[in-house]
């Protein structure tokens, strides 16, 4: 009698254009990689430095807002001193960003988007410390995902590197705003 | 055998995902993802997603959309949704939202059903 030994993956592996990225799971985020790879072949538009312009210029703007907003928290008069200075050198962080990002869409060719009048933040909702740290922290975790979902897309492995440092940055506001709430810093192993 | 096996376990692991299978509670987790550049009652960076559902693609008042959303044409729906969230840039080039998208068929399933519910909730959108 024989055995027959299956390996789910290339059963599935056939199907892999059509169905890429299947799963989220640990173990197939190698498997993803791959995937996002395949997925972009054939698409020449979704690999150009114009693609470039968008992306930068896309983060520049999720940027200006959390200039914006880490203004508006640090005016509200809500916030303690310690937190405040927190909000304060974080926006500081947001402008340098912002630069860099307004630098490399121009040295790309492109046009770096200008901040909007106004966010219409919900204000209303505002009213406590907590209620501005919840609202910068979901900003924050916002960000966070834009740039992982810019890394991959970036055709220039150096603008990629530069995304992935804002990133880096970006993760560590979410997780001390985190802290600063009371909830678990570092709530995974991924974020996403 | 090894033929009806290989079948079973690409049943099991990769049969397509439905919108309507999707989980809006597990959705508005995966939510957070847009909110750098989304609100659900504001034009921010990205353009309001109240209304969403049944809506002509880049027709919200006073944003402003690249032309190429602007003459995409489609009516946002499970499906035109499900398209675009999973790979913006290839779906509508020259989008000017620059997010690689949301690759996992369940994950943007359950997307779909949290916006389906919020971006129509009277609560949370006038
Ligand atoms: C980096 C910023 C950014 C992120 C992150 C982002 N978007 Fe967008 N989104 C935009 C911009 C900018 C537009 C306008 C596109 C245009 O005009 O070409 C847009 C447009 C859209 C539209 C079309 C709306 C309309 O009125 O026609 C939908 C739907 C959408 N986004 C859904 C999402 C979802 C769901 C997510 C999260 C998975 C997300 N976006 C994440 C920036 C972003």
């Amino acid at each position: 009698m024989t055995i027959v030994k299956l390996d789910p993956l290339p059963a599935c592996g056939k199907r892999r254009t059509f169905l890429s990225g299947f799963t989220l799971s640990a173990t197939a985020i190698a498997l993803l990689a791959g995937n996002e790879k395949l997925g972009l072949v054939g698409s020449a538009s979704a690999q150009t430095a114009n693609n470039d312009v968008t992306i930068l210029n896309s983060a520049l703007g999720a940027e200006q807002q959390a200039i914006a907003a880490y203004q508006l928290g640090a005016e509200s008069g809500l916030l303690q001193k310690p937190v405040k200075d927190l909000a304060v050198q974080f926006q500081g962080h947001h402008k340098a960003h912002a630069d860099a990002l307004a630098k490399a869409v121009a040295k790309l060719g492109g046009k770096p988007v200008v901040p909007m009048k106004d966010y219409h933040f919900p204000k209303e909702k505002l009213k406590s410390q907590n209620d501005v740290l919840t609202f910068a922290a979901s900003l924050e975790k916002g960000a966070v995902s834009a740039y992982l979902g810019a890394v991959p897309i970036l055709t220039d492995k150096d603008l990629a590197k530069a995304a992935a440092s804002i990133l880096g940055d970006e993760a560590m506001h979410w997780a001390v705003l985190r802290n600063a709430l009371g909830q678990n810093p570092v709530p995974d192993a991924f974020v996403s | 055998m090894r033929l009806l096996a290989a079948f079973l376990v690409g049943l099991l692991t990769c049969a397509p995902v439905l919108a309507a299978d999707g989980n809006a509670e597990r959705g508005e987790e995966i939510y957070t993802r847009c909110k750098a550049c989304h609100a659900l009652e504001q034009n921010r960076v990205g353009p309001r997603h109240c209304g969403l559902f049944g809506r002509k693609a880049g027709s919200v008042p006073n944003y402003q959309y690249s032309a190429a959303m602007k003459k995409y044409g489609v009516t946002w729906n499970e499906e035109t949704l499900d398209k675009f969230i999973e790979n913006p840039l290839k779906t509508v080039p020259g989008t000017k939202m620059g997010y690689a998208g949301v690759k996992d068929p369940q994950e943007r399933a359950d997307l779909i059903a949290y916006l389906k519910k919020a971006t129509s909730d009277p609560k949370i959108c006038d």
